[in-house]
């Protein structure tokens, strides 16, 4: 009797002490859950979900605070991912946080661009070159399309410019098939 | 001696149609009227244009500079005239436009100075580099460029160099006929190819419904007395030509997902490259043409040699087009893309020219339901499992696409060649592959903008850390010193140190003091110094008198 209560006392210590030990040696830092979310989100980090960012918007769906419908650069694929991930009902494209647009860059116009600097200051990803009283430039392959420089120009010189389909870019469609109706003699 | 033949699974035996275009030599088209020459013939980066509009070109003169190592450069086909570097429809299935050279002939056909190129003492390196100059890509229609495979891998030598004469795709004889005719050039591309790569053989594979260029190539082989060199009949069964089947037929080895031939000691080039090559190194000219099979709903199908450039309208015409024709095709009926026009050029990809009708190919069929019969996957040379793809693709669950290895396929299309459901199997595939594509493409600007996003914010926190820091030390300094002060006041001087700072303190505002009290410039004057006050004040005054607001008198 005593026996078999040692022997399981025992395997009680050497498991737990296993488990401890695998709690402090295989620690996972930070938020799994949030690192997945924000994969799926396009890290425009545009702000249109009224969050500051896109690692915080994916912080507040991991705590349940926000709705997966609330970014429209994502669109409504990146909700279907979301939804999947989280096991989530699919929701439509929430309209007060905006409309799923093709997806494009800004274009500074350098005839108006009097170099204030307020549109670097505003870009989250430090795609904007330029300098007090020098003309600034976007450097087109990492804007993000966010759209976060056009209100503070104070003389409206950005433009937003749809990326246009290369041959490069181009992709094969999905097969559909026009229906041969039969043409009668009239 | 007979060395063993390997198989390869599934494959299928389509009708070839190959005797139409077979019975003509090579012809030489007359000159365009103009050529448009696309800088993006090559799988890579696009050359970057180094002519403009207006400038006189040569046969052969430089037009596109390779952009970076993975690209391939680009040459006017023939001397002339720049009349425009503007964007033309290209030859793809989408349509869209890209940048070409537009080139008005002068009618001269004059070449730049042309050189052998001394492979033999110069360094690997500088032979990639030559190869990529010239333009030399893959002809078989992958466009691959070529130097990035005159690369031994890993190993630093290759076993066997394999030559693909295979051509396995109806219609096609361009490089049936360029085998018949000019055997001796191939070979001694393939004896300069082989000495790039050391490669101890080479076995070149040429399907065995081509007894003329299999006789043709073997006298040539025999004629240069090339002894490690071998033309192998290989059995006709589409599609043989593919690199990994015609590597499996000759060597037997299967090269696995993922893994390169040369890590097994193979590597696999076109009869037209090899051609290509030998133009390259041995005449010192650029790739400006090709053989192209003109075949389909035509009088009179035949091979020409074609410069790059030249629009397949005026290609097509020399060979009386039917009057139903509906479309082109580039490439052949298994693996060919539709044209989106017959402006179009004819590029180094182009291997053939297809002219439809409705009567030679007629609309597909409606797509039935999938049956689950399984004949797709009996017949894909790849062995992998087309069902399985095509429901995924179609569901478009692309993860579960990959992990059937979609991107293994060959886009061959004998499983829609077989599919009893007349599923165009093919598009789906094209389908999943190009969404995966930009996927990834935009999984990567994604990571790349989280990334900027996160430094900037670090960089954020770092400035209004330092500015802090900086703060701090100023308001902490000034409390240091008043506390100090305080505290030294409170008690008295103790320490022999205390008493000397005081002292030294002492004496500082001591002199501070006499500098104070010395400091005032209006004492001790001289009396011109005072006379000179006297006068500036009064000027002062007046001044000031001047520029009092002066009142309106009528109120």
């Amino acid at each position: 009797m005593l026996e078999a209560i040692l022997v399981m006392a025992l395997g009680a210590v050497i498991l737990g002490a296993a488990l401890g030990y695998a709690s402090v040696k295989f620690k996972v830092e930070g938020d799994p859950l949030v690192e997945k979310i924000d994969a799926i989100l396009p890290q425009t980090q545009c702000g249109q979900c009224n969050y500051p960012g896109c690692k915080p918007y994916a912080e507040a769906i991991a705590k349940g605070e926000a709705e997966i419908n609330q970014c429209p650069p994502g669109g409504e694929e990146g909700i279907r991912k979301l939804a999947d991930l989280l096991g989530r009902e699919v929701k439509s494209l929430s309209a007060e946080h905006g409309l799923e647009k093709p997806k494009s860059v800004a274009l500074i116009n350098e005839q108006t661009c009097i170099g204030c600097t307020l549109c670097i200051q505003a870009c989250p990803v430090d795609a904007i070159i330029g300098a007090a009283k020098q003309m600034h430039v976007i450097v087109a392959s990492q804007c993000t399309g966010c759209e976060l420089c056009l209100p503070p120009c104070p003389v409206d010189c950005i433009a937003m410019v749809p990326i246009a389909e290369t041959v490069e870019s181009w992709k094969w469609k999905y097969p559909v098939f026009p229906l041969h109706t039969e043409k009668k003699a009239a | 001696m007979l060395s063993r033949l390997f198989n390869f699974n599934g494959g299928v035996k389509p009708a070839y149609n190959k005797e139409q275009s077979t019975g003509l030599p090579i012809a030489v088209p007359p000159a365009p009227t103009f050529l448009i020459i696309p800088l993006h013939q090559s799988i890579g980066g696009q050359p970057r244009p180094i002519v403009q509009t207006g400038d006189k070109v040569l046969k052969g003169q430089r037009i596109g500079e390779a952009d970076g190592n993975v690209s391939s450069a680009v040459h006017a086909s023939t001397s002339g005239t720049v009349i425009a570097v503007e964007m033309r429809r290209m030859p793809h299935s989408s349509g869209l436009s890209a940048l070409c050279v537009v080139i008005e002939p002068d009618g001269r056909d004059e070449w730049i100075a042309r050189q052998a190129f001394d492979y033999r003492s110069a360094s690997p390196n500088a032979i990639r580099d030559y190869l990529r100059d010239m333009g030399v890509v893959g002809l078989g229609g992958a466009v691959f460029p070529s130097h990035l495979k005159i690369n031994p891998g890993k190993r630093g030598k290759l076993d066997t160099l394999v030559i693909n004469g295979a051509e396995c795709e109806p219609f096609i004889t361009c490089d049936d006929l360029l085998m018949r005719e000019r055997p001796e050039t191939i070979v001694r591309g393939i004896a300069i190819m082989r000495d790039m790569l050391s490669a101890g053989r080479v076995l070149i594979g040429v399907e065995d419904n081509k007894p003329i260029a299999i006789a043709a190539m073997q006298a040539a082989v025999q004629q240069l007395n090339e002894t490690t060199i071998k033309v192998v009949a290989v059995p006709t069964r589409y599609p043989a030509g593919g690199a990994k089947q015609l590597i499996r037929v000759l060597t037997g080895i299967e090269v696995p997902h993922g893994q390169r031939s040369t890590d097994y000691g193979v590597q696999c080039f076109n009869v037209g490259t090899a051609y290509a090559i030998y133009e390259a190194i041995a005449l010192g000219q650029p790739l400006i043409s090709r053989i192209v099979t003109v075949a389909g709903n035509v009088r009179t199908a035949r091979n020409y040699e074609v410069l790059f450039g030249t629009p397949m309208r005026d290609l097509v015409a020399l060979c009386g087009p039917g009057a139903d024709t509906d479309r082109l095709i580039m490439g052949g009926p298994m693996m060919g893309v539709g044209m989106p026009g017959d402006e179009v050029p004819i590029v180094k990809a182009t291997n053939c020219v297809l002219v439809g009708s409705p009567t030679l190919f007629p609309p597909p069929p409606p797509e039935m339901p999938c049956i689950r019969c399984g004949e797709c996957a009996k017949a894909c040379p790849t062995d992998l499992q087309p069902f399985e793809m095509y429901w995924f693709s179609r569901a478009k669950i692309f993860g579960k696409a990959q992990e059937y290895h979609l991107f293994d396929c060959i886009e061959c299309g004998c499983c829609a060649f077989v599919c009893p459901s007349r599923i165009p199997l093919v598009d789906y595939y094209r389908f999943a592959k190009s969404e995966i594509w930009a996927r990834e493409k935009d999984k990567e600007a994604a990571d790349q903008a989280r990334q900027r996003h996160e430094f900037r914010q670090q960089r954020e926190e770092r400035e209004k850390a330092e500015k802090a820091a900086k703060l701090a030390a100023k308001t902490a300094a000034g409390r240091e010193k008043a506390a100090a002060a305080l505290a030294d006041a409170a008690k008295p001087a103790t320490t022999p140190e205390d008493e000397a700072k005081k002292a030294m303190i002492a004496a500082a505002m001591e002199k501070a003091k006499a500098q104070k009290a010395e400091a005032k410039n209006t004492e001790n004057l001289t009396p011109e110094q005072q006379a000179e006050i006297t006068a500036i004040e009064a000027r002062r005054a007046e001044i000031r008198e001047q520029a009092k607001p002066h009142l309106p008198h009528d109120d």
